[in-house]
């Protein structure tokens, strides 16, 4: 029998400026009022992430006393005042101290138009920075991925919890005290030193320009003035369900044809599409899987497209690098191909082509320097670029996005299934696995193709498939690093077992890699970035592409019959596949 | 009755160390009779005293007590805040040195009386050098079951360990004693929850003063009423103070409330030094106001100091003659707190960068109108909107001192401008 636990949510009333509101208890004063319709601005809060109650700035009059209104349970019969001229002046006051402990340098400021602190500077409407101005000039840009700019750092912690609680890295912390206090990488090293997985989860939570990408848009503006060389691109899935964003396109919005039209008009010799690489990706480690399961182990596979997962990985978990798949993730996977197969259809030298890889990730910027991905001393990718750092070549390019019409992708490396573009979100690599094994197992073509309980924002979603009679296929998806502890701890201690996990190491997946469009906490208080962002890349999936299954992409099976033979084949292992490396 | 023995009373009566000669002395006669009579009846003993904590905070100990009994949990911790680390305040390692039985006696009457099973003596880091005689009073203790299993044959279990302080001013808050005691550095979480309810490993947590502690003892042993003999109608009973600065006999002193600034200066500690006229002086530590000597015939209580915009804090008070300066003074509280500061809020954090570069001008004269109206500013923040009261209580010596010296916070002009005036 099941016992059913009926938990009385109390409810607590109280009155926000002159609005009478009843909540559950157990609210913040800050919750409470969003519910009202009013909005009290914040500053270090994080929703679910991070609420010190540190910046001050969500002050609010609580039964007549100045109080923090992110930290602040409501209580019955409360009265709140959010506007008064007291609360708005010391917010005023609040922020210029804060200015007065930053580099305010807007016009040639990354985070320009997109910063939290600049917002509330208006919203505020603080005119003037009337204290003496005292900041760091420290910046640490020996990462390949990520760049900690002191002089931006305004305390507000975000990111130090970011990086502890939710990626569970742990390599951001608090220094010093008083006005000396910074945050800054632990043991007062370079993030290069340390186990930092380049996931940019820091970059997308930070309010300001302190954290950003290591920008190589230089590297790719000179690749495309140098007539000597062949420059081709190609774009993750991710890309094009949040690349809109930064053009005033609502989230969500899929912006493929349009993408394409400015990387053409950027000047690309080709534009090519990863989902293509995801297809061979699932060819290839679908039949590791099909190996695996035959050759008993070792179980369970899992998936090795995440750069940051396998960082994190070699750090922690180096005794699962034997589960970790052999393959290269989709985008070196297409590196290898355009500079071997590529090269040899069109006459190409491989040393003149230039691949460069726009991905939602900063960590791939880490991946394309990696030793082993290289075949013959040639590099798979080039240069690795982040969404953002697109968007702003295409601005400055002055390219009127909006205004461009659809193109496709070029022919062969741009053609691409559903089960491709769905490597975007948590659980698409598992969906687009799982179609084609079952397919191959079962001898079939399936037409069922959804497979529901993989996807979602859930942080570990587990499955079992009936494939065969024979084969109950037993999965499990997991995203971000606290769920990847959890999750890798268990199978660790044999508590769980599985055939297959997939693993990202970004929270929802790569729509919401380090390397997306940055959202204000005041739109993620009411959007799930996650969902909205993977609705279009589902919305391709069942809508846009004729085939939704790997292995009946055309070009994916030409490749296949005219160039590697064999999926695992001796060629496709020379070029697509890897290794791996013990940090621990 | 200028300096008087209440919570004192054993101070030299043995050596301080031996647990047998402060039993010979009446030791732990307050906990028999809590366990003869029972919690509530002491209870309502320490509510009649009228004692109020000594940490700084002045909350009725005894209404303290009881909210700390009416948690429910399965372990509860008592924390004996021996942290001191208000500068100019030495009495509570007087307690420790020379009478640390009683500390632990109350221990484990606020344990008992809590319904708490765990109690830590948290101790400052600079009194390393007492840890060991601490150490081995509480295993004293332990052998002859004043601590430990059934406490005293009694159904009442209660443990007692040292922890050393983390060497920060914040630690002395009581939540960031807690998080430093968790290993985390020493920063002040938001309230509420408050630390009686979710403090160390967010369990509810009693932290109270050493000197609490000591007079809890001693008002259980000899009545609220003798207690009750000394101080005034709204501040009961003795207090423990330091004095230092230029004055003949520094030290620390056991009082009655109500004698005055000036008999404490002149009768207790010997009167200013080489003859010089007194200035001012900081009552209740750095974070205590400055209160002139045209004033020093204010009386010593709660209620006195409050009206000249001041509080007893932590019981020090620092004598400065004419030969200091004021504002030179206040630079050093500044340095101090911005030492100290634990650099978690905005108030507090940059407040404390502002009020460095203002001070400079201040002290070098070359602070401009504009520096007085951020000075104005930064306090206003720093007092209403920093998270913990660290920051909220740096402002009162400025503002004291703004209050009793206004003309040192203004420029010449201003002050000629306002003179004219008037
Ligand atoms: C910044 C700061 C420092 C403090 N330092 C001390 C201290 O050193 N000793 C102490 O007993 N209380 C200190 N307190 C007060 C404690 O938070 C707490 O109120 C006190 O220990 C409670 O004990 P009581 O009720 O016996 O006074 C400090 C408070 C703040 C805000
Ligand atoms: S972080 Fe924001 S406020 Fe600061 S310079 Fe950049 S855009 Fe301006
Ligand atoms: S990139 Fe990821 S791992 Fe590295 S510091 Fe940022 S959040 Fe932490
Ligand atoms: S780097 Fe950004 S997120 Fe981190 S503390 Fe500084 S401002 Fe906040
Ligand atoms: S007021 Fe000062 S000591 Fe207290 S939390 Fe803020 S910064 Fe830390």
């Amino acid at each position: 029998m099941q016992t059913v636990l009926l938990t009385i949510e109390k409810k607590v009333s109280l009155t926000i400026d002159n609005k009478k509101v009843r909540v559950p208890e157990g609210t913040t004063v800050l919750e409470a009022a969003k519910k009202a319709g009013i909005h009290i601005p914040t500053l270090c809060y994080l929703k679910d992430i991070n609420k010190a109650g540190a910046c001050r700035i969500c002050l609010v009059e609580a039964n007549g006393s100045l109080q923090a209104s992110c930290v602040l349970p409501v209580s019955e019969g409360m009265v709140v005042k959010t506007n008064t001229p007291r609360i708005r002046q010391m917010r005023k006051n609040i922020l210029a101290l804060i200015l007065a402990n930053h580099n305010s340098s807007c016009p040639t400021c990354v985070r320009n138009n997109n910063c939290e602190l600049q917002t509330l500077a208006k919203e505020l409407n603080l005119r003037e920075e009337i204290f003496e101005k005292e900041y760091s000039h420290h910046i640490d840009d020996f990462s390949p991925s990520v760049v900690r700019d002191d002089s931006k750092c305004i305390n507000c912690g975000r990111c130090v919890n970011v990086c502890n609680d939710v990626q569970t890295v742990g390599v951001l912390g608090f220094v010093h005290r008083s006005d000396r206090t910074k945050v800054a990488p632990v043991y007062d090293k370079s993030l290069a030193e340390l186990s930092c997985i380049n996931c940019g989860q820091c970059i997308v939570n930070c309010p300001v320009g302190a954290l950003r990408e290591k920008d190589n848009t230089d590297l790719v503006w000179e690749a495309l003035a140098d007539e000597t060389k062949h420059v081709v691109v190609q774009t993750a899935p991710a890309v094009r369900a949040a690349l809109g964003e930064e053009f005033g396109l609502p989230m969500g919005t899929s912006v493929t044809g349009k993408m394409v039209a400015a990387l053409r008009r950027l000047g690309f010799d080709k534009v090519f599409d990863t989902d293509f690489a995801a297809d061979v990706t699932i060819m290839e480690e679908g039949t590791e899987l099909l190996n695996r399961l035959k050759n008993g182990g070792p179980l369970p596979l899992i998936t090795s497209c995440s750069p940051g997962w396998i960082k994190f990985c070699e750090h922690k978990y180096p005794e699962l690098i034997p589960h970790l798949s052999t393959c290269k993730s989709p985008q070196n996977m297409m590196g290898a191909l355009l500079k071997s197969h590529y090269a040899k259809m069109n006459g190409l030298d491989p040393k003149d082509i230039v691949v460069v890889s726009v991905m939602p990730c900063t960590a791939k910027k880490f991946e394309v320097q990696r030793e082993e991905l290289a075949v013959d001393g040639i590099r798979d990718v080039d240069i690795s670029i982040t969404t953002r750092e697109l968007a702003r070549m295409i601005k400055e390019a002055r390219i009127e996005f909006n205004e461009l019409a659809d193109e496709p992708f070029d022919e062969f490396y741009g053609d691409s299934s559903g089960a491709g573009v769905i490597f975007g979100a948590t659980g698409g690599v598992m969906e687009a696995a799982i179609r084609t094994v079952a397919d191959i197992l079962t001898g079939q073509d399936i037409d069922e193709v959804n497979y529901e309980a993989v996807r979602g924002v859930e942080g570990i979603k587990e499955a079992e498939i009936q494939i065969t009679p024979d084969l109950k296929l037993k999965v499990a998806v997991v995203h971000g690093g606290a769920n990847i502890k959890t999750l890798m701890e268990k199978v660790l201690s044999g508590e769980t077992q599985y055939h297959f996990i997939e693993v990202m190491a970004c929270p929802g997946g790569c729509v919401n890699g380090g390397g997306q469009p940055i959202v204000p906490d005041k739109v993620k208080m009411e959007k799930d970035v996650r969902a909205e962002r993977a609705k279009a890349l589902y919305y391709e999936d069942s809508a846009v592409l004729p085939w939704r299954k790997s292995h009946k992409n055309p070009s994916v099976q030409r490749l296949y019959k005219e160039f590697l033979g064999e999926p695992n084949s001796h060629l496709a292992h020379e070029l697509l596949h890897t290794h791996y490396v013990n940090r621990q | 009755m200028k300096q008087v023995h209440f919570i004192t009373e054993l101070f030299d009566k043995y050596d301080g160390r031996d647990l047998l000669a402060y039993l010979n002395a009446g030791g732990f006669t307050a906990l028999k009779k809590l366990l003869d009579t029972g919690s509530e009846a002491v209870l309502a003993e320490i509510d009649a005293s009228g004692l109020q904590g000594r940490g700084g905070a002045a909350y009725p100990t005894g209404k303290k007590l009881r909210q700390a009994r009416a948690e429910k949990a399965a372990r509860k911790f008592v924390v004996c805040n021996a942290d001191e680390g208000e500068p100019g305040t030495f009495k509570d390692r007087e307690l420790l040195k020379r009478n640390i039985y009683q500390v632990i006696e109350g221990m484990v009457i606020a344990g008992i009386c809590t319904q708490s099973q765990e109690g830590i003596i948290y101790v400052r880091e600079e009194y390393t050098n007492m840890h060991d005689e601490i150490r081995s009073a509480i295993a004293e203790c332990y052998k002859h079951n004043y601590l430990g299993k059934g406490v005293l044959g009694s159904p009442y279990n209660f443990d007692l360990k040292l922890f050393s302080g983390a060497g920060s001013y914040v630690c002395g808050e009581g939540f960031a004693m807690c998080e430093s005691m968790e290993g985390k550095s020493g920063r002040p979480r938001s309230k509420p929850p408050y630390v009686k309810q979710e403090g160390f490993l967010r369990l509810p947590t009693l932290v109270i003063n050493t000197e609490t502690l000591s007079t809890i003892v001693s008002i259980i042993k000899h009545g609220a009423d003798s207690f009750r003999r000394y101080g005034t109608e709204k501040s009961p009973g003795t207090k423990l103070i330091s004095i230092s600065g230029k004055v003949n006999r520094p030290g620390v002193y056991e009082i009655p409330f109500g004698l005055t600034i000036r008999e404490i200066i002149n009768d207790l500690a010997g009167g200013i030094r080489n003859g010089k006229k007194g200035h001012f002086v900081q009552i209740g530590g750095a974070s205590g106001g400055i209160l002139p000597e045209r004033l020093w015939d204010t009386r010593y209580t709660y209620e006195d100091l409050a009206k000249a915009g001041l509080s007893v804090g932590s019981g020090a008070i620092v004598v400065a003659d004419e030969d200091n300066s004021l504002l030179d003074y206040l630079k050093v509280v500044q340095d101090f707190f911005r030492h100290e500061s634990c650099g978690k809020c905005t108030p507090c954090r940059e407040g404390n960068r502002q009020l460095r570069f203002i001070f400079e001008r201040i002290t070098n004269g070359t602070a401009t109108a504009a520096d007085y109206a951020n000075l104005e500013i930064v306090l206003d923040v720093m007092g209403k909107a920093s998270l913990c009261g660290s920051g909220k209580t740096e402002v009162v010596p400025f503002r004291t001192a703004q209050r009793y010296f206004p003309e040192l916070f203004m420029t010449k002009e201003t002050y000629a401008a306002k003179k004219a005036v008037v």
